[in-house]
């Protein structure tokens, strides 16, 4: 007994100096988890308890392999939702003023130029219309030019006869 | 690589890696998160780890360096709240006294040990792995291990006896 405790106090020399292999640790763990730990050494049981314990500890969760993509899906369902939401809200909130006294003065002021704005850009496009209309009676004419240029292919053939007779 | 195949490799440590990551965030749940995404990661690399000759090492420095980081943007984004709190100069004594037994009261001891020294007491005394085995996965040399982890235990060992001299048990 004593010779097991002389080399008992030896190793937890050796242990705290760091000293120690790890079958010398197993020694040691085995004494301090036992019932007959000598009085002056007891109170390193809890730390090699501790150790015991500690390592009974487990990671109880699944490997997760997949989690990231279905974190993805959740979030997309998520802003899925959200767009709904808004598409059933917006419509709402629109529903608001109607008529162009509803507005605010700036609200109308910025109304009526943008519509002479608008009526602006209206004008010129009529104006390039009636362009088109000169470029459509230029076309005209020269569909009249085409008939009468057939005229003198016709003219020309019957000189050519002529010419050969 | 095949999933099943990756499972494989990754369940004879998945435990260690999880139980290292506890020991350096403390909650559970932060644990079990930092081991979600660590696990994530090897199997983003698994192309890699077939060239690892130790995967298991591998996995424990990775395991390290993540919880390290997340520790460290932890601390940036309590620096500020941190001194209108004062639950900082908590005795020993007693923290002591909210330990539910002598057991317990050793993990409130490790919790107070510096980082590097709270992660070789885990890697040792725990996990029992050699010193060479932890010399690679922390990129130590065998003396600096040492010297740490006497540190350690020997913090661990004056905190008990001083506690078993209080006779509280």
């Amino acid at each position: 007994m004593d010779m097991v405790l002389n080399n008992i106090e030896e190793l937890v020399e050796k242990y705290n100096n760091a000293e120690t292999t790890l079958k010398e640790e197993a020694q040691l763990k085995a004494y301090f988890l036992s019932d007959d730990v000598a009085p002056h050494l007891e109170h390193y049981k809890p730390m090699f308890q501790y150790f015991l314990e500690s390592k009974k500890e487990q990671y109880t969760k699944d490997v997760p392999l997949n989690t990231k993509k279905t974190k993805l899906y959740q979030w997309i369902s998520v802003a899925a939702v959200a767009v709904l939401m808004l598409g059933i809200f917006i419509p709402n909130w629109n529903s608001g003023p109607k008529t162009l006294a509803d507005y605010t003065p700036e609200e109308q002021k910025l109304y009526l130029e943008t519509k002479q704005a608008l009526a602006l850009i209206s004008n010129n496009l009529n104006q390039g219309l009636q362009g088109m209309n000169a470029l459509d009676m230029a076309g005209d004419n020269f569909n009249k030019g085409m008939g009468k240029a057939n005229y003198i292919a016709v003219y020309s053939n019957t000189t050519n006869k002529l010419l050969k007779n | 690589m095949k999933q099943a195949d990756f499972v494989n490799i990754v369940m004879p440590f998945k435990d260690k890696v999880f139980r290292l990551a506890k020991r350096l965030l403390v909650s559970r749940e932060e644990a079990e998160d930092a081991t979600q995404e660590i696990l994530l990661k090897l199997w983003k690399n698994n192309k890699k780890i077939e060239d690892y000759k130790n995967v298991e090492a591998f996995s424990m420095t990775m395991t390290k360096n993540f919880c390290l980081d997340r520790l460290k943007s932890k601390q940036a984004q309590n620096l500020k709240i941190v001194h209108s709190n004062y639950t900082d100069n908590n005795s020993s004594l007693q923290k002591q006294v909210e330990a539910k037994d002598s057991v317990d009261w050793v993990s409130k001891i490790m919790e107070d040990l510096p980082e590097q020294q709270k992660i070789i007491v885990q890697l040792r005394d725990i996990e029992e792995y050699d010193f060479a085995e932890i010399a690679k996965m922390l990129d130590m040399n065998e003396t600096a291990i040492r010297v740490n982890l006497s540190r350690a235990r020997k913090t661990i060992r004056e905190k008990l006896t001083s506690t078993h001299g209080y006779g509280i048990k």
